[in-house]
């Protein structure tokens, strides 16, 4: 019987308000992608060939209680009900590809669902950990400890030149992605957005939506993140983030302050707007929660508004995703019910009784 | 909304493309965007890292046709896996470690165009990558051996030698 502790809480570690510059940049991401020596990368890897994957990597950590990160729980793909996925997903516990790639797919969670450990994804290991906040250097420390621990008992391809060898010819080298999760909506809404996205695309850089590849900017959330994997090392993959984000929360904070002295006004009567249409509202669709939930964000950020706080405000987003709606409200919700106890879940949260 | 290049079928993807700051919208059929060949996120069978992967990788598109049959990079395999270097660059993955190894020759120039490097000079596994390590040592130390000789430093030279000895014994130890 798998461990359902994670799929029955919306909150996890990451999305408690902490670390710095809280308002602007909602978490931080390092993941690590290694794989062992002489054994097809899980592309080509036979059911069999997974198990003895899963065999090999699972029992690390799972029984290793030094590791100093709490206890780790192994949940199977494969023993999981569809809709407890589809919420690991949408706590970005687990990736996309997990769930719908993956032969013997697995994740080791920690309690605080701080670090989750994918096995059989694209590549044999993954080792994310997130982080609320500003925090790279601090992600990134504690991922490459448990590469270090993991390192003790199996043999990494690796390759003297090449460094580590991943599936995917972007991984290469360090199999360092750093991300952090940053909300912007001052520059979306003075327009400027498109020319700092490309500005960071010329600095080994990417942006894109918070659900990965391809995946829409919602609610004006982007994840930055690094590019390049190869021929950099992991300090200069960090510090370059690091660099270029506080560039951009520079930026956020210049365009929010210029908003405020502008049109404060028409600030304040669009975050309000938006307060009341959340809290009163009958149907409400996904696309819309999103962007008026960022309006809320920036109105408690800019203290306009006092409640809720940042941390309500991160579960919701969790919580209005489908799958979540779904695991409270019922497994077979039509998307027409989905945005009805989307708009009944904002309602009660955000304190009105109707 | 009518598709904006057949202004036939109803338009059904809709996306904007942002090129040096400018921004254009396009309204069109999926038949048309086909045919026009767009690359569009988020559309089943469409663009994803390695469809853009494998586009650096199609050998048979590129420009340089004329190559001896002995030399042909889409017939080489990885002797591990059993993965051709065609199927390779059709999925933009590899099929295990060791077709970094047999595919070595055609990865230089796609490493150099995503990464804009060839060379690893990251972290290094401790127990498994001990030898690289007093490699990587070793080299240093000969690069600052050669600059203390042309400074005429002698001294310093000696001490330089004397390590690299050390480090050389324990590699062969190993």
């Amino acid at each position: 019987m798998p461990d359902l502790r994670f799929t029955e809480q919306a909150l996890s570690e990451w999305m408690r308000s902490g670390g710095s510059h809280s308002e602007i940049v909602i978490s931080t991401r390092v993941r690590i992608a290694r794989n062992i020596q002489h054994h097809p990368f899980p592309l080509l890897a036979t059911k069999n060939q997974a198990d003895e994957i899963l065999d090999v990597l699972a029992p690390v950590v799972d029984q290793n209680q030094e590791t100093g990160y709490g206890t780790f729980h192994l949940l199977k793909l494969d023993e999981l009900e569809e809709l407890d996925k589809k919420v690991l997903v949408e706590k970005h516990l687990i990736s996309p590809n997990l769930v719908n790639d993956s032969r013997s797919g697995a994740v080791l969670l920690n309690e605080d669902e701080s670090v989750s450990i994918m096995i059989n994804e694209e590549d044999h290991l993954r080792i994310q950990c997130l982080f609320p906040g500003f925090q790279v250097q601090e992600a990134w420390e504690r991922a490459t400890a448990i590469d270090d621990i993991f390192e003790e008992t199996v043999d990494y391809a690796f390759d003297d030149r090449r460094g580590y060898l991943t599936s995917c010819p972007t991984n290469v080298g360090t199999g360092l992605r750093a991300s952090v999760m940053m909300h912007l909506p001052a520059l979306v809404m003075t327009q400027q957005i498109s020319r700092i996205l490309s500005a960071v695309n010329q600095v080994g850089l990417t942006a894109r939506g918070i659900y990965g590849e391809g995946s829409e900017a919602a609610g004006n959330v982007f994840q930055i993140s690094n590019q390049i994997t190869l021929g950099q090392t992991e300090a200069e993959i960090i510090d370059n983030l690091h660099g270029v984000a506080v560039q951009i929360i520079e930026h956020e904070s210049n365009a929010r302050q210029r908003l405020l002295d502008d049109s404060a006004l028409r600030i304040t009567d669009r975050i309000m707007r938006s307060y009341g249409i959340l809290s009163y509202a009958a149907v409400m669709e996904l696309k819309e929660a999103s962007q008026r939930l960022s309006d809320i964000r920036l109105g408690v950020d800019l203290g306009i508004l006092k409640a809720p706080s940042i941390s309500v405000l991160n579960e919701l987003n969790v919580k209005t995703q489908p799958g979540f709606l779904q695991k409270m409200f019922g497994e077979k919700l039509s998307s027409a019910e989905c945005d009805m106890y989307r708009a009944k879940l904002l309602r009660d949260t955000l304190g009105t009784t109707h | 909304m009518l598709c904006q290049e057949c202004g036939v079928r109803p338009a059904t993807l809709h996306f904007t493309k942002i090129v040096n700051g400018e921004k254009t919208e396009f309204h069109i059929c999926e038949n048309c965007a086909r045919e026009k060949g767009e690359l569009i996120p988020g559309t089943s069978g469409g663009f994803s890292i390695h469809s853009l992967l494998s586009g650096l990788l199609d050998l048979e598109g590129s420009s340089k046709g004329k190559s001896s049959p002995e030399a042909k990079p889409q017939e080489v395999r990885c002797e591990e896996c059993g993965m051709t270097y065609r199927q390779f660059s059709k999925l933009g993955r590899f099929g295990c470690s060791s077709c970094y190894k047999f595919f070595d020759k055609g990865l230089d120039p796609l490493f150099k165009r995503v990464h804009g490097n060839t060379s690893h000079v990251g972290k290094i596994p401790k127990r498994i990558g001990a030898q690289i390590q007093f490699k990587r040592q070793i080299d240093e130390l000969k690069e600052q051996l050669q600059q203390v000789i042309a400074q005429e430093e002698f001294e310093r030279a000696a001490e330089l030698r004397d390590q690299i000895r050390k480090l050389e014994k324990e590699i062969a130890q190993e």
